[in-house]
């Protein structure tokens, strides 16, 4: 098991997910500092964002726990944003990840120099606790 | 005399716009109203005999204009609805769809409208403004996202960041389109942005999301526009000469921006060889394009995935000035999305100026001997892209 930073302690301002039936799991291991994608037991194939079927063979699906490490696939720096309190942050980085284990998922890169962002750049998670049942998967420069 | 039978051949007869770019005397409804009124006087047909209404919907929502409601507020008697929308592509799987209803008899003259009052009720915050109130929970898929503040212009951002890197695409090369386009612009007295601009005006633009400057991304306006399909028979005696869908399709990779399975190419790869079998043409048949300028990567990606370029090829090809006015592939004759009208779903205007081109009525920014025109729409965050092939000529 492999369990990541996980801030805690700032009040979470922007919008949330909304935890259901299919990804409560998810949300929850990422607030207790584990990233999990699906794996497909009938036909090997992994996904992200969670789903209530393999969309590869239509089968159930199950969690597979992932390293936490990647790369940037692409990025961009948000330099306008009309919203709070998005407006306040800028500017800002999201990224697009390649996870090791094979999907792609999106996130933030909140910290550092946002013109130090480069694709392929390797990248590892952490998480911002959000709510007791959510955690937020964010980026930031791998540092091995 | 030997009985022949009708001429089912879908065409597109009457069209229309509603006023724009800023129409504060205009809610979306009238929007959709005014194009409609338009598009029927254009051709001459009458009201009665439109039997099939499409509409997307537009800012409106549900119970405001969308199909049902508006079909019910310009009470037309249809027996054939339909409220496909796949975002500002809509407009262009409503002309396949329309294609097939109208060739199989489903209906026999149908409109299709759209209308939004974006700029005068919302403002510019479309683009880099959020939905979602601080610290609401949001559903569904948008669920992954909508925590880290990502815009509709980063979204796009992301695809040019991925098409410069493996490519070596540049920031000068994309703002060429957006010259181009302006160029056209400044001959339409509506577009809302008309003074010619350079390069470097382009790319000393304010950063919105890197790469994509300011004058990379399209306008905001208010606007609507309508348009009328029927068969070639019933074309025979209407005002404006008809205008032939020869080839229409449509295809989907993804919806969110999360789920793009490739950030340098589209669905028009799959759907633009559909299209031109159906037309049975090439790209060198093609004469002028309408692209969905939402920005001017969308362009870039359009111009690749639809195969008249190799991929990777796109930036160099712009920066020789094909797309430009006089050149191979003239885009957006009517100023486009950047520089004349873009209320929120632009892709009713792909097939409204190229019917307009075709029918030889562009004025001042008409294509020299215009007989064949591609519209290609792109839905979401280039997720959903329709193609239309449109001729002067019946096909053969």
């Amino acid at each position: 098991m492999t369990t990541h930073e996980v801030q805690t302690g700032e009040e979470w301002t922007k919008p949330l997910p909304k935890p259901d039936f299919v990804n409560a799991e998810y949300w929850q291991a990422a607030a207790d500092g584990r990233l999990l994608i699906q794996e497909c037991p009938s036909c090997g194939h992994r996904q992200w964002y969670p789903r209530a079927l393999c969309t590869a063979c239509a089968a159930d699906t199950e969690w597979l726990e992932c390293s936490g490490r990647g790369t940037v696939h692409t990025f961009t720096v948000i330099r306008q944003f009309g919203m709070k309190p998005f407006r306040d942050a800028l500017p800002y980085v999201i990224a697009m990840i390649d996870l090791e284990e094979g999907p792609r998922i999106m996130g933030d890169i909140p910290d550092g120099d946002v013109d130090a962002v480069t694709i392929g750049m390797p990248v590892e998670v952490f998480f911002t606790k959000a709510a007791d049942d959510i955690g937020i998967p964010r980026w930031r420069p791998a540092t091995e | 005399m030997p009985s022949r039978a009708p001429d089912r051949t879908p065409v597109i007869v009457g069209i229309g716009v509603s006023d724009y770019p800023k129409a504060p005397h205009l809610d979306g409804v009238q929007h959709h109203v005014l194009a409609a009124q338009r598009a029927i006087a254009d051709c001459g047909i009458a009201k009665a005999e439109i039997d099939g209404y499409v509409n997307a919907g537009g800012g409106g929502g549900m119970m405001v204009d969308d199909a049902v409601t508006m079909a019910e507020y310009l009470r037309i008697s249809h027996r054939y609805i339909d409220g496909t929308m796949t975002g500002g592509s809509s407009f262009e799987f409503h002309v396949q769809h329309l294609a097939s209803a109208i060739r199989d008899g489903a209906c026999d003259t149908a409109l299709v409208t759209y209308g939004s009052d974006q700029l005068s009720r919302m403002g510019r915050r479309l683009g880099t403004g959020g939905f979602q109130r601080a610290g609401q929970r949001v559903a569904g898929p948008v669920q992954y996202e909508v925590p880290y503040g990502n815009s509709l212009v980063g979204s796009y951002a992301m695809h040019a960041q991925r098409h410069m890197y493996e490519f070596g695409t540049t920031s000068e090369q994309l703002a060429e389109i957006a010259v181009g386009v302006r160029e056209y612009a400044s001959l339409n007295p509506n577009a809302i942005y008309r003074e010619p601009i350079t390069v470097d005006d382009v790319v000393s633009s304010r950063m919105v999301a890197d790469p994509l400057h300011k004058l990379d991304c399209c306008a905001i306006t208010d606007g609507g526009g309508a348009f009328i399909m029927t068969t070639a028979e019933r074309a025979r005696d209407l005002a404006q000469p008809p205008v032939y869908v020869l080839g229409a399709a449509g295809a989907q990779t993804h919806w969110n921006v999360s789920q793009q399975p490739d950030f340098t190419s589209s669905a028009g790869s799959q759907a633009a060889p559909i299209a031109f079998g159906q037309a049975g043409l090439t790209h060198d048949d093609v004469d002028m394009l309408m692209f969905y300028d939402s920005f001017t990567i969308t362009c870039l990606i359009l111009l690749e995935s639809l195969g008249f370029v190799p991929k990777g090829e796109g930036g160099p090809f712009v920066a020789e000035g094909n797309l430009k006015r006089g050149g191979q592939w003239p885009l957006n004759t009517d100023g486009g999305g950047l520089s004349s009208c873009h209320p929120g779903m632009r892709g009713i205007f792909l097939i409204i100026e190229a019917a307009r081109q075709l029918r030889g009525q562009g004025g001042e920014a008409q294509v020299p001997d215009c007989s064949v025109a591609l519209a290609a729409g792109s839905g979401g965050w280039l997720s959903c892209i329709g193609v239309a092939i449109l001729g002067k000529d019946a096909p053969s």
